[in-house]
């Protein structure tokens, strides 16, 4: 019955929808404007494709019943990430994973090595993991690095991954583990849900349309998501995704290196200096053996074997560098001792040729081709050890700083499934201040457009279509920030300057636009089955900004290789000096502008140079912008979360 | 419970045996195995699957952990005998294309 009317709703929201920005592109542009018309009638079409990715999503709402009782003899680790949070909290964090009743193994995933909490966790019978020296000099990848160096040292069959601020419930694993049953899901993924927050979320924490609905119309489409936190992970696929990415990187970067190398040695032998002339010939060596190799992988042959070969003969061609050197100067010496035999008896031993020490100086590194730093890049890259990263196996995507939803989708192209499991099971702590929680916003919309970037689900073999839509749709989301800054100049303009972008504000354009923002609400009300929704919808435009620098940012990491100014989020609540107006200047300004347009309108109006049904539609339009950034000041002057209930604990 | 029997051949490969389901639970016994044989100066490794019932992923991820050390170290891993389990899963995982499995220890390291 709910989802026969759930269905009913969205096709309706879907077709009315479809009929106004249709009429819209076809009827009802003013070209004389259409500097203005053209973006406006496009931010349209960005939100009316966003409202059908949500039809889409709502669609197949799944709410799973009770799940099934563990299977029998699953062994757990436990993990808890840590890197700067307060000791209490991560220790409050770690006994109530201790205290959870399905037998397991406790973790504390230490990316901060602190002693103190290492011997806190030994006396308290909690394994204490810090990165391994593999990682020293090569990129940490935060918090994937973090857990795929402790998937290294653990052997669990499943492991739960906590955030440090999540206290997990004692039941968290009999509630989860029952899924696995079924050995094709990867993934159960359960709500987020934040204790430091009051009845008016000022800041946005909670996420009630996204850990509900929105995660259980995923689902449905077997896309349930990953979010980095509460959630268990099968080891085998995440083991399997890791073993397979091996092989697709080694391919990759083999190959790379192989097809660059012509460029590379062309490069080096003309600019060998003159005392390196020797080289030359070793080099065009060199080159005869990346064509082999070339040839011999085109043969498909293994890759290990190959580069085994190459790797081989390098090394023998460096030998012989070192040997003609060594020839060299053992003649050198000859001669010297032949004259010194008739002055006096020296120690004869100098001429031999020492063949530990030939070993070492015709290794790679240290041969005189070696000292050419670009052809010794070359050769390294030629092998099969990835031995610029600290593991040659990574499980957890690390190319995102979100490297949940990375993974997620990885898995999901290789086959496996995830589930959304809801109720909640643990309870974690939110940003209580706005710097902190624009820094947490930025940095999972960076991580989600990174993932666009990089691996577009869009293009993704292995996923469903559906599948690609579900990731799809997070993405889109994103970009209602360039949407919304037209939202916001649209009526600045008519009221400031008198310019419509529609031909005419008829009842053609109110008979088709109502009815579809009437219904549209009315299918958010029905799904979010009375929860906060309108937080949300307020931060979706408010945050325009914030969704702006993701674009730039990982536009910036990904195409220019710059860096993300990545920052962990703090846990705790930062010193503050006065609200901090500064973080949202950019809303202030907007805000600014739409009062002063409205007044500039009021006043056109009265000295009859505007039409007043256009200059009221377009002050209920600046109202609605309005009320959308009011959530701001109230984020702005927000002191932190308050407990009304004397008897819990101030949070420190 | 798996058994792993280290030897080094008359030519200096070192074979390791592992006996039985070779898993997450086994999977860093093995890598130690190698670790010990790199370290004692032997780089050169034949992994015998004659006698490895089953694999896993992370069973999987120690050889390739082996492939990196013993190659960093001058020396190579080589595979040899496995079962239809094991073929089945480096073909799923595309590591067939990196590993070539070798019909037995003994050819493991001929020809280079």
């Amino acid at each position: 019955m709910r989802t026969w009317l759930l269905r009913l709703l969205v096709l309706v929201t879907a077709m009315l929808g479809i009929n106004y920005v249709v009429w819209r592109w076809l009827f009802s542009l003013n070209w004389d404007a259409w500097w203005i018309a053209v973006p406006l009638v496009i931010a349209e079409t960005y939100s009316l494709i966003d409202s059908l990715l949500f039809g889409l999503t709502m669609w197949r709402v799944k709410r799973r019943g009770e799940p099934d009782a563990p299977p029998e003899g699953a062994t757990v680790d436990v993990f808890i990430t840590t890197y700067n949070e307060p000791l209490d909290l991560v220790q409050k964090t770690a006994l109530a994973a201790q205290a959870i009743t399905h037998p397991h193994e406790t973790w504390l995933l230490d990316d901060g090595n602190r002693a103190e909490l290492g011997a806190w966790a030994e006396a308290n019978g909690i394994g204490w993991i810090r990165r391994s020296e593999d990682w020293i000099d090569r990129p940490r990848h935060a918090k994937a690095g973090n857990i795929n160096n402790a998937l290294m040292a653990t052997e669990g069959e499943f492991l739960l991954i906590l955030d440090a601020d999540q206290i997990p419930e004692p039941n968290i694993l009999d509630r989860t583990l029952g899924y696995f049953r079924d050995e094709q899901v990867a993934l159960v993924q359960t709500p987020q849900v934040f204790t430091n927050v009051p009845d008016s979320d000022p800041l946005g924490s909670q996420a009630p349309l996204f850990y509900g609905p929105i995660q259980q119309g995923k689902d449905g489409w077997n896309a349930a998501f990953f979010c980095g936190s509460n959630a268990v992970i099968r080891r085998e696929a995440l083991m399997q995704l890791g073993v397979a990415r091996y092989v697709g990187e080694v391919e990759v970067s083999v190959n790379r290196a192989l097809r660059t190398s012509k460029a590379v040695l062309a490069k080096a032998t003309k600019q060998l200096t003159p005392a390196d002339e020797h080289l030359r010939a070793s080099l065009d060596e060199v080159a005869y053996d990346v064509g082999r190799a070339q040839r011999e992988l085109r043969r498909g042959l293994a890759i290990a074997d190959v580069t085994y070969r190459f790797q081989q003969r390098v090394d023998a061609i460096s030998r012989g560098l070192v040997e003609s050197d060594m020839r060299a100067l053992q003649a050198d010496l000859a001669a010297i001792e032949t004259m010194s035999d008739h002055i006096d008896d020296i120690d004869g031993g100098l001429a031999v040729i020492d063949m530990t020490a030939l070993d070492q100086m015709s290794h790679r590194d240290w041969s005189p081709l070696g000292a050419l730093e670009t052809v010794r890049a070359l050769i390294g890259a030629i092998d099969v050890d990835r031995g610029h990263e600290a593991q040659p196996i990574m499980p957890l995507a690390t190319i995102s700083v979100t490297e949940d939803m990375a993974t997620c989708m990885r898995l999901h192209t290789m086959g496996w499934r995830s589930v959304y499991h809801h109720e909640t099971l643990a309870y974690g702590l939110a940003p209580e201040d706005l710097g902190t929680m624009l820094t947490q916003r930025l940095r999972w919309a960076q991580g989600t457009v990174q993932v666009m970037f990089r691996e577009n689900p869009l293009t993704q073999r292995g996923l469903t279509i559906a599948q690609r839509l579900m990731y799809w749709s997070t993405m889109w989301s994103y970009l209602s920030g360039f949407a919304a800054l037209v939202y916001i100049a649209a009526p600045i303009v008519y009221l400031t300057i008198g310019v419509l972008p529609v031909d005419s504000l008829g009842s053609d354009f109110f008979a088709r636009l109502i009815p579809f923002l009437v219904v549209n609400q009315l299918l958010f009300f029905v799904v979010g089955r009375g929860a906060k929704t309108w937080r949300g919808q307020q931060y979706s435009l408010a945050l325009f900004p914030v969704w702006i620098k993701s674009f730039t940012s990982a536009f910036g990491n990904v195409f220019l290789g710059r860096s993300l100014d990545f920052a962990v989020t703090p846990k705790t609540r930062q010193e503050r000096q006065g609200p901090p107006w500064h973080l949202i200047k950019p809303q202030l300004w907007a805000m600014a502008l739409l009062v002063l347009a409205s007044a500039a309108g009021i006043a056109r109006l009265a000295t009859g140079e505007a039409d007043p049904l256009g200059t009221w539609v377009n002050i209920v339009w600046v109202v609605f912008d309005l009320l959308i950034f009011s959530v701001l000041i109230q984020a702005a002057l927000y002191r932190g979360y308050q407990p009304d209930d004397i008897h819990e604990k101030e949070p420190s | 419970m798996t058994e792993f029997t280290v030897e080094r051949s008359d030519q200096g490969v070192g074979v390791i045996r592992p006996v039985g389901r070779l898993t997450m639970v086994s999977a860093r016994q093995l890598t130690e195995a190698i670790a010990g044989l790199v370290d004692s100066g032997t780089p050169r490794i034949a992994v015998d699957l004659s006698a490895t019932e089953f694999m896993d992923s992370s069973g999987l991820g120690a050889l390739i952990a082996g492939l990196k050390s013993t190659r960093q170290a001058g020396g190579d891993l080589r595979i040899a005998a496995p079962n239809e389990q094991v073929l089945t899963i480096l073909r799923l995982t595309n590591l067939d294309k990196v590993l070539r499995p070798r019909d037995s220890v003994e050819e493991a390291f001929d020809r280079g």
